[in-house]
Formats: structure tokens, C-alpha cells, sequence
């Protein structure tokens, strides 16, 4: 007997029990159910929850795997530069190399397998004892997660923050698509105020700085947003070719813009995520930018404040450092939290990338505000839509209070259905 | 003869949970969230409450037949100001250092919907001993809330309790920090005691479903 009609029998034999939902889960998510519907008419459709979810895991996976590479290259750099050796970054040369390769996944994969484990059982858990099916929506989430925060953050750390996002961002609404907020970052807020240290600072954003810190061996590995946060954009050794590629410190999966681009391109033309959403959230963001350029090209700021490293940064550049690719390629577009109207995206999204730049720039704990805008916009998301569906009734009522109905010159049905249409 | 009879001891037994001001008739939330962070001020708050609520609801039931009900709420507030300066003039005497800390929140006890909603929902339509006893009964309700949110907060945002470092002191890594256990500092914002309310509400109204409102 195979798998399947083993899962099939056990879910037979569990039928309203308890423990239903969980073997439900199981099935479904390895194989296609058996039962179809049998009577009326329905769309067939093939991209159900679970295909969606599998596209944008998709869409990770080249990010997954080049931050895996990136942890283990930022760590012996480091190292390199704690002992004053000059290091040029070459991409066969010491990027993609087994080194790089094995230290990366010993960090990375544990956050990964932790971050699955805790949310699924809290996912089943909840199944269970609501008697609702599993819900695939924590399968992105899952995968989200690991990719937002700092390599070295801790596991129980990252578990607590997973349940309480979870429960707290998802489960209090009624699971999956009930959500107010993007459950990834309602961990990644939490994780942030929880435990500040572990979250932002010069320590964290490489393997083992932590630990280090203080000793003969000490490294650093400094954010390109924290440079300029310190007004020590000089310093900097990163050339904008290695903030596009991403040979930069950061989150694990947020450095590399060029495979975020290829994820965003892939996203938009399987239909998954809203092109509207990404260019007007990329649209915002500059314009952020150029209002704070040009405050600076007009001499309002000068070198002494504390703004300054920040608001002289080439405002094309933002969006290449820190978080926002990131964010704006597979935060903002989550269909759940996000605007669903095709106006409303517009909105939505540009205020993204607006007030993400706008806390970058004067956040003085944390020089980024990504995740902040987003969840931000996550909350006035129904408010804008709101407004955009009520402009639409409105501006249909005034068409239909103005209409003049044409008297029907002739006799066929296209004539009055103009009349009525004006 | 017993010293409550059944009605007077629902009084205050049924503030305490199924009629709790905080979690079911959602009063008093502000100061809930404003000074929880740690245990001693939730406790002194509510012994704050306690006082000025007891009292109040008994000057006020005195006063019930001779006040004008058009100047009511101005009665039910110079009565609370009264108590509410006794309350903060004994903190600065004797403790002065906790008075600092819960700063103008002894003073907002005034605006502690409570307390007017006692007044105005019993004190007003009862006899001294019974409004006591309401009196007494809500402030347990607020202040069993208040104690439960300042415990967790405290525990888990300092890793202390009413001062004691019983979690291991953070600086020296003794205890459970010894292990890399770190304290939550979201717990000592605001925004988290909120949370705190509403998880206990939760917890609350899935225990006992008579309490789930129909929509």
C-alpha cells in the first residue's frame, strides 16, 4: 500500500476527531485529494493556496542560498580585516567556495529548521484545537523569517518571537488571511523591541562578532546603514557594485538586490505579487530620497549633523543597502495585508518606500524602518481601501445623477444600451 | 448569622472575575497599561484604588439622598479629589521614591473610569455597607488585573520581582542568564501590556463561554 492511501485511510479513520486536521494536513500538502466535487459548476483553477506559497518560497530559494554563501564570506572577511589582511572580493574566487559555503549553513539552517518547526506546531496546535484545517500560510512566513533577522540571533530567541508573531499576529484574527499584520514582521518587530541588543548595533550582522567582541580576535561588521548613521560613510570599503550584488553585511537574506530583482520579476510574472505595489513602494522611496538630497544640496544640513551621512547618501542607493528590496519585493505584496484595490496599491505602496526612507534617515536607535513602514501601512491598508472603493461609489453616483438619458433614435437594443451608458 | 449574606459577598466575589472592570467591562485600562511595569507599583495602585474607590463609594452613598442630581458628577469629583490628594500625600511622607515612579498616575486616579462608573452605577442606589463592599470588590477585580499584568511584566521584562533579582543578575551571568537567557524588553512598553490584557481576556473567555459576547 502507498503512502498516499495509507495518509488517505488514516484520514478516514480520523474523520472528526481531534486529531483531523492534522493528518488532513499532511495529505493535502504531499498529494492532491482524492475527493473532487461532484455536482455544479466550478472554476478549475490550478493556483491554490499551496502553489502560491510554493512560487514565493520559490522566489527565496537563490536568496536563501546566496545568504548562506554571504554569512560564512562576511565572517572570514572579517576575520581577514581584524587581522589587517586585505581582502577583494571575487565571486569563484573566495565567494562561492565550500569554506564559505559550510559555515554559512551551519549558522543559517538551524534559524531556518527553527523557525518551520515552531511555527508549524503552533499552526497545528491551533488546527487542532479550533478543528479547523491546517493552514498553509505559514509556510512563507517560515521561510521569511530567517532571512529578516541577524545571523547570530539566538534560537530560543527566535522561537519566542515565532510564537508570539504567530499566535499574536495571526492566530488571535483567525489564522491565515485574517491577519492585520505580516506575521514575519510582527516577529521581526518583536525580536527588535524585545531584544534590542541582539537586533541592530556594529555586533551582530556577522557569525560570531558577538562572541569575539572584546578580545585579541574582535571582529565588526558594521551595516552600510549604520556607517552612515555615524556619519562614517568614509570609512566605508563597499562599492556600489557590492551593495547591488551583495557581498555586504546585513539580515541574512536582505543583501543581495540583483537575486531580490530576479525574485520580484519572477513573482510579477507568475501573478503572484502586485507589480503596482513594488514600483510605486521603489517610486516612494526615491522620492524620499531626493527630498532629502536636495535638503542637503541646498545647505540646510551641513557635516556637523547628525542627519547628515544619512540624507547625503545617493538617493538611487537606498534602495540597494539594508532592507527595502527585500521588504518591498516580498513584505509589502503580501495579498493579505496589503491593498486590495488596484488604486489603493498605488498608495500603499508609495507610502512604503516613503516612510521606510523617512525612519532610515531620522531613526537615531536603528538606521532602518522598513519592517516599521510596512507594518505600518499593514494597519492603514483597509483605511485606503476603504477611501478608494468610496470615491469609486461616489464618482458612479454623480455619473449616474448626470446622466442625460439620450431619447433612442432607433429601434435596436444598441441604442438604449448607449442611452443608459452615458 | 454569617457576616455576608450570599448577595453581599457577589459583591465582591463577581468583580473579581465575571464582572471583572478590566477584562469584561474594559474600564481602567489607561492605568493598566501606564504604570505595570513593575510589581510594587501595580500593587500600591491598587491599594491606592482600593482606598479612594471604598471610601468614595461610601461618602457618596452617605450623600445619596442630599445630592442635587444636576451637580452630581461635580459631588462624585471633588470626592474623588479629596481621597485622591489623601492618597498621594501619604506616598510622597512615606514613599517618596514610589510616588516618584508612579508620578501623575496617582493623581489620574480621578479620571479612573471605575470609579465614576461606581458611583454612578451603585453608590448612588445603595447603602453605605453594601456600596463598601462594591467598592472594595471592583478595586480587587482592577487590582487583581493590575498585579497579574505587573508579575509578568516584571518577571519577564527585568527578570525581578517587587526588586528581588530572582531570575539571576544579567550583569554578573548568574541564573538562568548564565545560560544566554536575556531579559524582554518589550514587556516594559506599553504597547506589550496591552497585549497582556488582551491575552488574559483571552484566556478568560475561553474558560468560561458565557462571557463571549454574540455578533
Amino acid at each position: 500500500m502507498s503512502l498516499k492511501s495509507n495518509l488517505h485511510n488514516l484520514k478516514e479513520k480520523y474523520k472528526g476527531k481531534k486529531m483531523a486536521p492534522a493528518f488532513n494536513a499532511i495529505h493535502t500538502f504531499l498529494y492532491a485529494p482524492n475527493e473532487t466535487t461532484h455536482s455544479g459548476s466550478h472554476v478549475r483553477a490550478v493556483d491554490d493556496l499551496k502553489r502560491t506559497m510554493n512560487t514565493v518560497i520559490m522566489a527565496l530559494v537563490p536568496v536563501l542560498i546566496f545568504g548562506i554563501f554571504n554569512a560564512g564570506y562576511q565572517h572570514y572577511a572579517a576575520v581577514d580585516a581584524a587581522n589587517g589582511v586585505v581582502r577583494q572580493v571575487s565571486l569563484f574566487g573566495n565567494f562561492l567556495t565550500w569554506e564559505n559555503f559550510i559555515m554559512g549553513a551551519w549558522t543559517v539552517l538551524p534559524l531556518v529548521i527553527v523557525s518551520y518547526a515552531v511555527g508549524l506546531a503552533v499552526e497545528f496546535l491551533f488546527a487542532v484545537i479550533k478543528g479547523h484545517e491546517v493552514e498553509e500560510g505559514y509556510l512563507v512566513t517560515g521561510m521569511l523569517v530567517p532571512l529578516i533577522v541577524p545571523i547570530d540571533t539566538p534560537l530560543w530567541m527566535l522561537a519566542v518571537a515565532v510564537v508570539f508573531g504567530v499566535v499574536i499576529g495571526k492566530e488571535v484574527f483567525g489564522g491565515t488571511g485574517m491577519n492585520i499584520l505580516n506575521p514575519a514582521l510582527t516577529i521581526r518587530a518583536f525580536l527588535f523591541f524585545a531584544y534590542p541588543t541582539w537586533m541592530s548595533g556594529d555586533k551582530v550582522w556577522v557569525h560570531q562578532a558577538v562572541d569575539l567582541a572584546g578580545g585579541p580576535d574582535a571582529i565588526s561588521g558594521e551595516t552600510i546603514l549604520g556607517y552612515l548613521a555615524q556619519n562614517k560613510g568614509a570609512e566605508m570599503s563597499y562599492s556600489v557594485s557590492d551593495m547591488f550584488f551583495g557581498f555586504i553585511p546585513g539580515s541574512v537574506g536582505e543583501t543581495s538586490t540583483i537575486l531580490i530583482l530576479l525574485g520580484g520579476l519572477f513573482l510579477i510574472f507568475s501573478k503572484i505579487a502586485s507589480w503596482r505595489i513594488m514600483v510605486s513602494a521603489v517610486i516612494g522611496a526615491l522620492v524620499m530620497g531626493l527630498i532629502f538630497n536636495g535638503v542637503v544640496d541646498a545647505g540646510w544640513i551641513t557635516e556637523t549633523s547628525k542627519f547628515y551621512g544619512l540624507m547625503s547618501f545617493a538617493f538611487w542607493q537606498h534602495l540597494i543597502v539594508g532592507g527595502l528590496a527585500f521588504g518591498i519585493v516580498y513584505m509589502a505584496t503580501d495579498p493579505v495585508t496589503g491593498a486590495q484595490t488596484n488604486r489603493g496599491k498605488w498608495f500603499y505602496g508609495f507610502f512604503i518606500g516613503f516612510i521606510s526612507v523617512l525612519i532610515r534617515v531620522f531613526n537615531p536607535a536603528y538606521p532602518e524602518g522598513v519592517f516599521l513602514a510596512i507594518l505600518l501601512m499593514n494597519v492603514f491598508a483597509p483605511t485606503i481601501d476603504h477611501y478608494v472603493v468610496r470615491g469609486n461609489i461616489n464618482k458612479r453616483m454623480k455619473r449616474a445623477k448626470n446622466a442625460t438619458i439620450l431619447p433612442s433614435d432607433g429601434e435596436g437594443k444598441a441604442q438604449e444600451l448607449k442611452a443608459e451608458t452615458v | 448569622m454569617a457576616l455576608l449574606s450570599k448577595k453581599d459577598t457577589s459583591l465582591i466575589l463577581d468583580p473579581l472575575a465575571d464582572n471583572n472592570p478590566i477584562t469584561i467591562q474594559v474600564l481602567g485600562i489607561c492605568s493598566a497599561l501606564a504604570i505595570t511595569a513593575e510589581l510594587k507599583a501595580s500593587i500600591v495602585m491598587a491599594l491606592s484604588v482600593m482606598f479612594v474607590l471604598g471610601m468614595g463609594n461610601v461618602v457618596i452613598s452617605l450623600m445619596r439622598n442630599i445630592i442635587p442630581s444636576k451637580i452630581r458628577i461635580i459631588v462624585q469629583l471633588v470626592v474623588v479629589a479629596a481621597l485622591v490628594i489623601m492618597v498621594d500625600q501619604v506616598l510622597k511622607a512615606f514613599a517618596y521614591e514610589l510616588s516618584k515612579t508612579l508620578s501623575v498616575f496617582v493623581g489620574l486616579i480621578i479620571t479612573n473610569c471605575i470609579i465614576m462608573g461606581r458611583f454612578e452605577a451603585f453608590a448612588l442606589a445603595n447603602g453605605p455597607w453594601r456600596s463598601f463592599l462594591d467598592g472594595i470588590g471592583n478595586s480587587a477585580g482592577y487590582g487583581l488585573i493590575l498585579i497579574i499584568i505587573g508579575f509578568f511584566r516584571e518577571l519577564l521584562g527585568s527578570g525581578t520581582l517587587l526588586g528581588f533579582k530572582v531570575l539571576g543578575d544579567p550583569i554578573e551571568k548568574t541564573g538562568l542568564y548564565a545560560i544566554g537567557y536575556e531579559n524582554n524588553g518589550f514587556m516594559l512598553l506599553s504597547p506589550m501590556a496591552l497585549i497582556v490584557v488582551g491575552l488574559i481576556i483571552w484566556v478568560q473567555r475561553s474558560r468560561n463561554k458565557a462571557l463571549i459576547e454574540e455578533n
